[in-house]
């Protein structure tokens, strides 16, 4: 087990770094920074100097490999457009997008799990339709929309929740509801599939000829084998959560990394980006490695040999 | 209650739906048998004997429906139970051993916590004491340091022992009946004999009542006190162990007997029997006797009469027309064409 979960980090943080070296190379190869950063009306003597005082006359692999040193001391230099070190940005807008991101994934786990469990138990009945067609909307509704739905009756109209900003706990609800419900169809349909493969599965036979109770058979027998390749889904579902609330943090006008991302790329601000996109992938990384070891200790097959 | 049979099944049937329309996969099976005796219900694949045992377990899949007159088990009557008197019953008085013991075990959980669940469902014991009747049970069906095994998932063990868990598991509540369904099948040719020799003796020691699910009329005479010959669905052939291996007069008997090798018998190099064609298709109307198409012996009434499983000398039931001196080979054209 020590070993597996050796080789899930030293794995994670090859990925990790490959990361960080194409968004380095592919925003050097892009954007002149020097110019992002003196305005477009600068004189090209400016540009030249600007480009000499921050670096960016120097090749990439040596702009790369300073920008890689510092970071790992946790120096993400400072942004241009904020007049901010990164760090300090990054560490004021975490919270917030951590908070949605955690709370939309519960609520996405705690409808689409216990749904998909549901529709497995009662196949090709209303339920399981209704089920389906839950999974079809999450699915198909575009989150801006469904985000100005939801501000228009629950916050307009019936002045239940905050239309935007994060002043309260309930600011959240609206956005992690849209958030979650995206990721709803997914877990959903892929416990029903599970639970499905799995009720058909000998060793559920074997769970009913030893007289074990429904409750027995369905939620510890099924579920458990069930369960894993919902994990998998869920862990991406959360990185996508945390790192693609672009959409619904500017909404809402929750100021999280989403947002932050959003505004840097508006004004070509080059170690803002670096660091977010930096910070997304490694939600990414963080989940599937986790999805891993979640997944060694729900099947004794990948754990025990 | 001594004196009426442990196990009553009157006109079983089982019809499953399928794109094809209703497969008759068992019709009109009835038995009797008295407490610790041992009935093997033989047959190829596709006969029907597995669906008759999940049938009277009540764990047919979701597509098959179960009739029948009675289904009594110890006095009880199985097609009035309750889904909660049923859970009560199964692994308690009655249980199963499957035939993949490969697949047959929760791979997510630990031999201990399957067996631990098992007898903490049926009786009002503690943790502690569960898994020392676990262990205990380990030991009795021959899985030594048994405590160290408790704690080991399914797929750390071998087919044998899995099989040699799935039964002490079913028989810790020590119930009467066992249903085994081709228990020996998917392991091993060493292995299988050491799995039969167990549940012989255990069966002897405990006496148990048990109904045995084999294709292999080798394993017949070596544990069975009386023998159901399966064929389409229906039992063709029907009587104590000795009687029907010693005189079948079924065709499809005769045919299984002569395919089995006989040791000092069997001249070296010449050919096993064999029984041409294969089992007919089991949906839509059946008319007729099930093995006509393959039968050498079949004659125009066997095509179009409904053939009763006529009683004979010595409790010995039989599904056809015709006494075994009867026989004559060619009766029609069709006549074993394949």
């Amino acid at each position: 087990m020590l070993k597996f979960l050796l080789q899930r980090i030293v794995l994670a943080l090859a990925v990790a770094l490959c990361v960080s070296m194409l968004t380095f190379g592919l925003l050097s190869g892009t954007i002149d920074p020097a110019i992002a950063i003196a305005g477009e009306d600068a004189t090209a003597e400016k540009i030249q100097s600007l480009r000499v005082a921050f670096g960016y006359d120097k090749p990439f692999y040596v702009q790369y490999v300073n920008w890689l040193v510092n970071a790992l001391q946790g120096d993400f230099g400072k942004s241009p457009y904020f007049g901010l070190d990164v760090r300090d940005l990054i560490a004021d807008r975490m919270p917030v997008t951590i908070k949605l991101g955690a709370l939309a994934i519960l609520f996405a786990i705690g409808l689409g799990v216990p749904l998909g469990v549901v529709a497995a138990i009662y196949p090709n009945t209303w339920i399981d339709r209704l089920a389906l067609s839950v999974a079809v909307l999450g699915q198909a509704i575009p989150n801006f929309w469904f985000s100005l739905l939801l501000i228009i009756i629950l916050a307009v109209q019936l002045e239940i929740f905050p239309v935007s900003g994060a002043t309260s706990a309930s600011s959240y609800v609206m956005p992690m509801i849209v958030l979650g419900t995206n990721g709803i169809p997914s877990i959903m349909r892929l416990t029903r599939t599970g639970m499905l493969d799995t009720l058909s599965a000998d060793f559920i036979r074997t769970a009913w000829a030893k007289g074990l109770r429904p409750r027995q058979v369905f939620f510890k027998h099924a579920l458990r084998n069930a369960l894993i390749p919902v994990v998998s889904v869920s862990a991406i579902q959360a990185a996508h959560m945390l790192g693609g609330s672009i959409v619904v943090e500017s909404v809402f006008a929750l100021h999280g990394l989403g947002m932050l991302a959003y505004e840097s790329i508006l004004r070509s601000d080059i170690p803002t980006m670096q660091a977010v996109i930096l910070i997304f992938s490694g939600f990414f990384i963080i989940f599937s490695a986790l999805s891993d070891i979640i997944n060694a200790y729900l099947d004794p097959r990948i754990r025990v040999s | 209650m001594a004196s009426s049979p442990y196990v009553i099944v009157d006109e079983l049937t089982i019809d499953i739906r399928t794109a094809n329309g209703v497969l008759h996969a068992v019709s009109n099976v009835s038995f009797e048998l008295p407490q610790g005796e041992v009935l093997c219900i033989v047959g190829e694949s596709g006969s029907g004997k597995s669906m008759t045992a999940l049938g009277l377990m009540g764990l047919l899949p979701g597509m098959a429906t179960r009739k029948a007159k009675r289904l009594v088990v110890e006095g009880r009557n199985l097609l009035a139970m309750s889904p909660l008197e049923k859970s009560d019953f199964l692994g308690n008085r009655m249980a199963m051993i499957f035939q993949e013991p490969m697949t047959s075990l929760n791979p997510c959980f630990t031999i201990g916590n399957q067996m631990v669940e098992t007898i903490r469902r049926h009786r009002n014991i503690s943790a502690r004491d569960a898994l020392t009747q676990a262990s205990k049970w380990l030991e009795k069906v021959g899985i030594p340091s048994s405590a160290g095994r408790l704690d080991q998932y399914p797929h750390q063990l071998s087919g044998g022992l899995r099989q040699r868990v799935m039964i002490a598991m079913m028989l810790m509540c020590e119930p009467k009946l066992i249903i085994a369904d081709e228990p020996t099948t998917a392991l091993d040719v060493t292995v299988q004999a050491q799995i039969l020799q167990l549940l012989s003796a255990l069966q002897r020691e405990l006496g148990l009542t048990m109904i045995f699910i084999t294709h292999d009329l080798g394993v017949v005479s070596r544990i069975a006190d009386r023998v159901a010959v399966m064929y389409a669905g229906q039992f063709v052939e029907y009587g104590a162990t000795r009687e029907v291996l010693k005189s079948a007069q079924h065709p499809y008997t005769r045919g299984l007997l002569k395919c089995l090798p006989v040791p000092g018998r069997s001249a070296r190099g010449a050919h096993l029997g064999t029984i041409p064609g294969s089992v007919p298709s089991l949906t839509g109307d059946m008319s007729g006797c099930g093995f006509a198409n393959r039968c050498e012996y079949v004659a125009p009434d066997c095509l179009t009469s409904t053939v009763p499983l006529a009683d004979r000398e010595n409790e010995h039931r039989v599904r056809c027309l015709f006494r075994p001196e009867e026989l004559i080979s060619g009766r029609t054209a069709a006549g074993a064409t394949p």
